[in-house]
Order: C-alpha cells, then sequence, then structure tokens
C-alpha cells in the first residue's frame, strides 16, 4: 500500500515536472563584415504600386538592424523538439500590398493554412518555387478571394512573382512550432523548451545555416547567439 | 562459408527483387500497358542525349539548348490535364512524347509506335518518387465549347485587359508586354511568353480545348499561372475565342466571326452591379465582384 502511493507520489511528480519546467532559448542573430547595399527598386512599371511607396522600397534579402543585428532570420529547433506534428489551427497570412511580400520571410507549420491576399489594384501571380513540396503556380487578381494553400514537407521555399520581378519572399515550413524569426537588433526567443537536448538552427536566406546546440535542465533561459559573416555582393 | 554466401546472396536478391518491385513503374493509356524496365532501354537510345542519364534534363545537348530539357526528378511539367502543382496523367506525357514542343528542341515522337511511347511514359515516372507518394489528381474538368459568337470573342477581349494577360502576352498577344523582358522560368533561366501572332501551335497543343486547359491549369514550371480559381468555365471559353483572334493570320472561325462583325470588338457592357443574385449567370469579372 505504502509503496503504491510512494510509486504515485513519484510519477506524478516527474509528470509534473515536464509541465513546470520549460527553459527558453534566446539571444541574438548579428553579422561581420560589410553587407552588400540594399538595391533600390524600380516599380515604375506598376504605377499603382509606385505611388504607395513615398521613398523606393529597397530588396530585402539583407535586413539589418542597430549593433550589427541581422533580421528575418528564422531559428528553429531542428531536433529534441517535442511537438512535432501538432498543426496549429489558425492560419498564417502572406499579404500582397504595394507591390510587396508582407511579411518577407513567413514561417509556418508543416499543414498549416496558409492564407494568402492580394491587397493591391494590380494582378499577380503567386509562384512559390518549391522543390520538396510541390510547385504550383496561381493568378490572383484584384478582388479575388485568398488562396487557401498548405505545404506537407518542411522546406525553405522561394516566392515570385513573375510579373512583378522584384517582388520576392520566402515561406519558411517548419516540422516544429518552436520557431521565431530574428527582428529588432536580431533578437529571437524560443520559449517553452522542457528539459532535453536541442539543436537549434539558424536560417537566413542568403547567409546560409547555422546550429547550436544547448541543454536546458530546468526552467532556465540559456543565451545562443548566432554570427553570420555577410556577403559583399 | 559458401554456404553463408549462398544465403546472403539469395537475401540480397529478394531485396533487389522486392524494391523493383515496389518502384516499378507502369503507365496505362486506353488498352495500352508501358514498363519502366522495357522503357529503359528506349529511353538510352531516343532521350538520354537531351534529358541525361538521370533524367534531370542535363544531357550532353542540354548545354546547347533552349529552352533546357525538362527535368524528369522535378515531376514538374507543363502540359497537364490536371490542375496546378499536381502531377500530370499518363495519358498527358503519352500525349506530350508524341506531339513534341513547339519552339523546343524536343520533337515530335509521333514516328514512334504506341507500345515504345507508353513505355517511354512508364520509365520517365520511375525518375520521381512523386509518383509513388502521391494519389492521382482530379482531372480537370472542361465543359462542351460555347458557340464562338462576336459576343464571346470581345468578352474575352474585356477578360484579358482585366485579368492582365497583356502584362506579359502585349497588347497585341506578341508576347512583348511590359514585363515579359524579366520572365525567368522555375530554373531561372529567361523565357518568352506564347507570341499568338505568329499563330504557331501552343506548347501543349493546337485546339480550342488545349489552349482552354493551358491557361486553367497553368504551364508548370514557367511564369504562365493557373486561372482556374479566377475564371468561370463559361469565360474561359469566351477568352479562348478572344485569344484565337490574336492569331491573325490563322484560319479560324474566331477570325471569321470577327470579319463578319467588321474586324471590331463590342463594347463592353456596362456593369450591372447585383450583388445579391446567385452566380448562374456567369459572374464575368474575373476580377471576383464579392463571389466566394
Amino acid at each position: 500500500m505504502r509503496t503504491k502511493s510512494i510509486l504515485a507520489g513519484v510519477s506524478t511528480l516527474l509528470i509534473s515536472s515536464s509541465l513546470i519546467f520549460a527553459g527558453t532559448v534566446s539571444g541574438k542573430v548579428t553579422f561581420t563584415g560589410t553587407p552588400a547595399k540594399p538595391k533600390t527598386i524600380d516599380m515604375s512599371k506598376e504605377p499603382s504600386c509606385a505611388k504607395q511607396h513615398a521613398t523606393p522600397l529597397t530588396t530585402e534579402s539583407v535586413v539589418t538592424g542597430p549593433n550589427n543585428g541581422l533580421e528575418n532570420v528564422v531559428v528553429y529547433v531542428s531536433s529534441g523538439a517535442p511537438d512535432d506534428g501538432q498543426v496549429p489551427a489558425q492560419a498564417v497570412t502572406y499579404e500582397q500590398k504595394g507591390c510587396q511580400y508582407l511579411p518577407h520571410v513567413l514561417p509556418m507549420h508543416v499543414n498549416q493554412e496558409l492564407k494568402i491576399t492580394n491587397s493591391d489594384q494590380t494582378s499577380h501571380n503567386i509562384h512559390p518555387l518549391a522543390k520538396v513540396n510541390r510547385e504550383w503556380n496561381k493568378s490572383q487578381p484584384p478582388g479575388t478571394p485568398p488562396i487557401s494553400e498548405k505545404y506537407e514537407k518542411p522546406e525553405f521555399i522561394s516566392v515570385k512573382c513573375n510579373v512583378h520581378p522584384w517582388m520576392h519572399g520566402v515561406f519558411a515550413v517548419m516540422s516544429t512550432n518552436h520557431y521565431d524569426l530574428s527582428k529588432g537588433g536580431g533578437a529571437f526567443k524560443l520559449p517553452n523548451l522542457p528539459p532535453g537536448k536541442y539543436t537549434i538552427t539558424a536560417w537566413h536566406e542568403d547567409y546560409g545555416t547555422q546550429t547550436a546546440d544547448v541543454t536546458i535542465t530546468g526552467n532556465e533561459t540559456k543565451d545562443v547567439d548566432f554570427t553570420f559573416k555577410a556577403k559583399a555582393y | 562459408m559458401a554456404r553463408t554466401a549462398q544465403r546472403l546472396s539469395f537475401v540480397g536478391m529478394l531485396i533487389v527483387a522486392v524494391a523493383s518491385s515496389l518502384c516499378a513503374q507502369e503507365a496505362h493509356v486506353g488498352n495500352l500497358t508501358g514498363h519502366a524496365a522495357d522503357g529503359k532501354k528506349l529511353y538510352r537510345r531516343f532521350c538520354i542525349g537531351c534529358h541525361g542519364e538521370r533524367g534531370d534534363g542535363a544531357g550532353d545537348n542540354a548545354p546547347f539548348l533552349d529552352p533546357k530539357p525538362r527535368d524528369f526528378t522535378a515531376a514538374t511539367f507543363k502540359c497537364r490535364s490536371t490542375l496546378t502543382g499536381n502531377l500530370p496523367t499518363d495519358e498527358d506525357l503519352y500525349k506530350s512524347v508524341g506531339r513534341g514542343f513547339n519552339t523546343s528542341a524536343m520533337p515530335s515522337w509521333a514516328p514512334l509506335t504506341a507500345q515504345t511511347k507508353i513505355d517511354l511514359v512508364a520509365y520517365i515516372k520511375s525518375f520521381s518518387p512523386r509518383w509513388h507518394d502521391e494519389k492521382p489528381a482530379d482531372v480537370l474538368k472542361i465543359p462542351a465549347e460555347t458557340p464562338v459568337t462576336i459576343e464571346s470573342i470581345s468578352h474575352g477581349g474585356e477578360l484579358f485587359q482585366k485579368l492582365e494577360c497583356w502584362k506579359c502576352h502585349g497588347q497585341e498577344g506578341r508576347g512583348d508586354g511590359p514585363s515579359a523582358s524579366t520572365l525567368t522560368d522555375s530554373k531561372d533561366q529567361p523565357i518568352r511568353p506564347y507570341n499568338f501572332t505568329g499563330g504557331g501551335r501552343f506548347k501543349c497543343g493546337a485546339e480550342n480545348e488545349d489552349l482552354y486547359r493551358i491557361f486553367m491549369t497553368g504551364v508548370d514550371g514557367t511564369p504562365m499561372p493557373s486561372f482556374n480559381d479566377v475564371i468561370q468555365p463559361v469565360d474561359a471559353w469566351d477568352l479562348v475565342h478572344y485569344l484565337r483572334t490574336l492569331q491573325k493570320t490563322r484560319k479560324s472561325k474566331e477570325n471569321e466571326v470577327l470579319k463578319a462583325a467588321g474586324g471590331k470588338l463590342l463594347p463592353p457592357k456596362p456593369e450591372e452591379k447585383k450583388p445579391e443574385e446567385p452566380a448562374k449567370e456567369p459572374d464575368n469579372k474575373g476580377a471576383g465582384n464579392g463571389r466566394k
């Protein structure tokens, strides 16, 4: 009798400890060296978009922040994540506005609904150049309902519009919900990680991929920073 | 020692047999059945020079060709009867092999026998695991063609403007639209839009139904998108009829009808906003007006 209740007590403690103890991995993504200067985008071929930008847009493949911060880096748990397979019910949205993709990099979970909207007065064609997932290409005239799609396999997919060649974006299809996009000074945060060993991967569309291993033992916040070498071109 | 070796080789053979039977591709068109194993030697004879040993479009001839040969490992195909992003049917591939691709180095293989072509199709399917993993896709339903009238042609002209086809194809369909010079295909190779004024055969066929299928399923791997979600079938036929009139030197019913109407399109009808009306009559303006 006593052993049973002790066992029950211990097992409850163990289970609840995994719920109580959840650590965080946070840090900064920065760059060294001098990044290539972003190029100005000429939208004169699409006046309805050009007039939406008082100052012309610049290319977004490298977006930097204060203190050499690097933005739009997808930071995610590439191994050890406990929740693979849980598809969030809410859709993520990708907007075409002012002939620009908002956001430039859109992370989503495998099989999560992706809603694509066109807020412009011009037609766009939405052409994600998937290589692992299916490649499709759909026209989306102004005023038409959002396009609803989803991707079945993890992949970083380059997205373009053929009509407006300057438009470029990325779908980051993840097999985990533990991801973040670096913003501001390159800051990112991955909370709710139960105790365990994890590999954190940081992906930048131009500067490549970096990984770091981290172990969470309890409630702590582990600091993990990534530094990418900027390319001059 | 010998016994173990025998056993091992037997197991080895079993594994190979199982694996190859799992991956043994077949193709079916009508009564024809093709087998990948038979297609392999035919591929080496007819296809490998351009499409390459690995089926990835990197054959010896490829550096000299534009457009580049199809990469079968990507399993993205231009001419399908299935919706964008889907695999083609066996019949789509069979027809493509027989028809060839106009304005490219892919010749018409019509002189080959039906069995040879279907065997080749089966072998082509072995280059990508997608034919294992994916269920066969739904084929686009094409309703009967509507009559060729000046109203149909004129309405097609309105769609050509509204859907902004001219951005790539140009106002006269010459392939000289504002976006034409910057177009690239999915492998970043420069590519030009179809030039209607040349009157040549479309990539995926010569008939009205082929043209219908082209813009409804999209030409995968190229900038040409699918309009299936934004055009009603009746409107799609109107667009087909209008596009035929862009082929100015080609003899066609559409050109006759246009000529009989004095060579001019009818002016666009004033838009009647009836938001509550169920879309029995095609809600023509492909730029949806509240339709779900």
